[in-house]
């Protein structure tokens, strides 16, 4: 038999019990997320990026665009896009660098080996080399953002993922998140930093600071979703290839002559 | 200008720009501090839980260390942060499908089962301290200082008959029950945060979360052992020189018995279990990345068999587990052998945490080229403090000075008063 | 005196309720899940405005072409057309009103960028005329001799 008294503490302690979950749940409100899921919330552009390693020379003018462009201070060791060197040896070796990101371009034969050392291979000995720049590839399933436990770096509507300088804590979980090596910490802003697409041009019809700046359009911008766009005609009808797609990001930067050497 | 990492990172042969080693020693601290806090916990359920009466002192003792330790736990996150007060984005706007979004969740839930358990436990001496406190009429300022403290500490209960204090120690078997998952869940998501990082070739391993458990649960059980036995003998050495401060109870050496050996002995043993299976958890991973030599395969064994072998096999392996197994399992264990063992088993817990942390930052992502890390000794900014030696050191203190302080207001050795 | 058990619960129950109001204080108004979803969407929706403003640096050719005819003009008749003016130049920006002037870099390093000869198979790069820059007039800015608005003018 219950008393009076304990059926109204009893009462008000179950009201004061559920209404802590039901506050608790405006943090994900599971309506409003069915509901976005079932109306068609889907961008008409998805942005996609293709790069011709043929073309390109290693000039470094991407990387030296990009920097200014993005306020990456120009001295700091780090950069939103860099070029590769590849030097594939007749006796099977692979050696590989990538100075300052190439900010400079490459005006030397010696391989940078890093502490200093450096070695030069003879013209003679060479089996295949070429440059391959690399940037953020904006995956469709990101690692990055997976693994932001703030919800700082995000995925905008049309592919291009972002960071949000005021929430980031600093953690760099996204930076060990990303297989492509694409993010590292700003020295200035000291929040996590990566390319993206240059957004505050592609939305305004510009094309990004790298693809202006190739002499040689190795590197070209565009919209899956547009069918008539020239980068997804190739991208559908060459042959093309993305950076390690064993990992399930589904990367959209594509290129053209990617080699098996390249990491 | 300095990138963060760049001032101890090396990098060797075909690096990407933009790696470094970003998690560095804090990130080390981390699961080694929290591997600390679960042990502890898990060794004091043992009494509580499984009622093992020859655990009962160091039951006490592990519950109000496991405390100590929660306060530390947090300090090498806040000090790894780029922005340490936006830390609190965590619990504002978590992210669950990040592991680190579970620090919050698990963190608060643990501290506040902790805490709720070392009330009950405490929860007598409470009330009569601030019952006596009252009772006295010209306070000092201290004592009306330590008046207020254990009257908020009495969470206005004043009832300690005989019928409250079973049901305290009902409410304490089932914290501590409640306890155990939660505390394996702690570190278990520590090792999570790793083990699901599938860019890292080293780290990405189903068992990551486990082999961290087991060796959390070493940790914390080698941790009480060793400040156990420093404690006792502490306060033998006080009791034989007479210099006992008034208000303590123990005052004579026959009334403290010096350092249990049965009680060292016990919880040996189960130190002792839970060190085989991590190491043979550890050993199994070896073997399979071995034998299934993915890609990654070539890079992974220069850096475990060349680069790092002196770090892996010798400290942490060799000194870290091979001695402190053969010093356990030589029999009649002596105080003098399971100091020395359980000094090298937090040693050897710290090693693996390095060569798990360190180590998977050791080889770059292109598997062409290395980083070295240096870790920075003299402290010339901020920088170099917060991410270097001495940073560590004042981090592993902590838990030690955060321990006096409480044992100010929980008594650790009575065996009186307390449950 | 059953409920003295649950007063620690009732503690527990007030902090989560004062971190429940600091949360209504602190999180912007327009954090949420975005249209990508919980896992790939969960951001303050304002951020993506706030990168749309970002400062636009890099004006490109076109942009040069009033001030500059001479200059454009001349470029777009040799094989230097392919490169943008701001690659040397450095960015416009405002230009003129800021900055009034733009760098001019002499330096034989920025030559060098594509005209370091690197003979390799395969690549864009070995299909670049180059000279050895330790033999080829070493001391001299490249500028002295070639013209890089038209490179082949008096030469050969």
């Amino acid at each position: 038999m219950i008393t009076r008294r304990n059926f109204l503490k009893k009462t008000a302690l179950g009201i004061a019990g559920a209404t802590l979950p039901l506050a608790a749940l405006k943090i994900i409100d599971a309506k409003k997320l069915l509901a976005e899921a079932a109306a068609d919330k889907s961008s008409a552009v998805r942005w996609v990026f293709l790069v011709d390693t043929y073309k390109c020379v290693g000039c470094g003018m991407c990387v030296k665009a990009c920097k200014l462009e993005n306020e990456i201070p120009y001295d700091a060791n780090v950069t939103r896009t860099w070029v590769e060197r590849y030097v594939l040896t007749k006796q099977g070796g692979l050696l590989a660098d990538s100075p300052k990101g190439a900010r400079d371009g490459y005006t030397t034969t010696k391989i940078d080996l890093g502490r200093g050392e450096y070695k030069n291979v003879k013209n003679q000995d060479i089996e295949k080399a070429f440059f391959v720049p690399k940037l953020c590839n904006q995956c469709e399933n990101p690692p990055c953002v997976q693994v932001c436990p703030v919800g700082a770096t995000y995925q905008a509507p049309d592919g291009v993922v972002l960071v949000d300088r005021t929430w980031c804590i600093g953690c760099g979980y996204c930076i060990m998140g990303c297989p492509y090596g694409v993010r590292f910490f700003h020295p200035v802003y000291h929040t996590a930093e990566k390319c993206n697409f240059c957004y505050h041009r592609i939305t305004k019809g510009m094309k990004t600071a790298c693809v202006d700046a190739c002499p040689f359009g190795a590197r070209q911008i565009g919209n899956i979703k547009d069918p008539n766009d020239p980068v997804t005609k190739v991208i559908r009808d060459q042959r093309v290839g993305v950076l390690k797609s064993e990992f399930g990001t589904k990367p959209q930067v594509y290129y053209i002559g990617l080699d098996e050497e390249v990491r | 200008m300095h990138v963060h990492g760049e001032l101890w990172t090396i990098k060797e042969l075909f690096v990407l720009p933009n790696e470094y080693i970003y998690w560095s020693i804090q990130i080390v601290m981390y699961p080694f501090m929290t591997g600390l806090v679960a042990g502890a916990f898990v060794l004091s359920s043992l009494y509580h839980v499984f009622g093992i009466k020859e655990l009962k002192d160091m039951a006490r003792f592990a519950l109000v260390f496991s405390f100590a330790l929660l306060f530390a736990a947090p300090m090498p996150i806040v000090l790894h942060l780029q922005f340490p007060f936006r830390g609190i984005n965590v619990f504002m706007t978590p992210h669950f499908t990040s592991a680190i979004a579970a620090f919050g969740i698990v963190f608060f839930t643990y501290g506040a089962i902790v805490a709720s358990e070392l009330w009950f436990l405490y929860r007598k001496h409470f009330v009569e301290v601030s019952l006596a406190l009252r009772e006295k009429g010209d306070k000092t300022l201290f004592e009306w200082i330590r008046y207020l403290i254990f009257c908020t500490l009495t969470l206005g209960v004043y009832d300690i008959s005989e019928e409250a204090l079973h049901r305290d120690e009902k409410a304490i078997k089932f914290l501590a029950g409640l306890g155990i998952p939660v505390a394996c869940f702690l570190h278990g998501y520590a090792g999570f945060i790793f083990g699901s990082v599938k860019a890292n070739a080293l780290w990405m391993t189903p068992l990551m979360p486990v082999i961290f458990i087991m060796s959390a649960i070493v940790s914390g059980i080698a941790l009480c052992m060793l400040t156990y036995i420093i404690t006792m003998e502490i306060r033998r050495m006080l009791a034989a020189r007479k210099r006992t401060q008034p208000g303590m109870r123990y005052e004579s050496m026959e009334e403290i018995k010096g350092v249990e050996i049965h009680v060292i002995q016990m919880t040996a043993k189960y130190l002792l279990s839970f060190l085989i299976a991590a190491i043979s958890l550890e050993i199994l991973d070896l073997i399979f990345r071995g034998y299934t030599a993915l890609k990654s395969w070539d890079v992974l064994r220069s850096v475990i068999y060349d680069r790092d072998f002196y770090d892996i096999f010798v400290m942490q392996y060799g000194i870290g587990n091979l001695v402190p197994l053969i010093l356990f399992l030589l029999p009649k264990l002596t105080i003098r052998r399971a100091l020395l063992g359980v000094m090298f088993v937090l040693f050897g817990v710290f090693m693996m945490r390095w060569n798990v942390v360190i180590g998977g930052q050791a080889f770059s992502l292109t598997f062409a080229g290395f980083m070295h890390y240096h870790l920075p000794i003299v402290p010339h900014d901020w920088e170099t403090f917060k991410e270097g030696l001495f940073g560590a050191l004042s981090i592993f203190a902590m838990p030690f000075v955060m321990f006096w302080v409480i044992s100010k207001i929980f008594p650790i050795f009575e065996t009186k008063t307390a449950h | 005196m059953k409920n003295h058990v649950l007063r620690p619960l009732f503690v527990v129950i007030g902090i989560v309720v004062l971190i429940l109001l600091t949360r209504m204080v602190y999180v912007p108004k327009d954090f949420g899940v975005g249209p990508r979803g919980y896992m790939y969407g969960w951001h303050r929706e304002n951020n993506e405005e706030d990168w749309k403003k970002f400062k636009v640096k890099y004006q490109g050719k076109e942009y040069c072409k009033d001030c500059h005819p001479d200059k454009y003009d001349s470029i777009n008749k040799t094989p230097h057309r392919i490169i943008q003016c701001e690659n040397c130049h450095g960015p416009a920006i405002d230009h003129p009103s800021d900055p009034p002037k733009l760098v001019i870099d002499k330096s034989r390093a920025l030559c060098l960028r594509c005209h370091f000869p690197l003979p390799y198979p395969t690549s864009g790069r070995s299909r670049i005329k180059g000279i050895d820059p330790d033999k080829h007039n070493p001391d001299v800015e490249c500028s002295t001799c070639h013209n890089p608005h038209n490179p082949m003018e008096g030469l050969r």
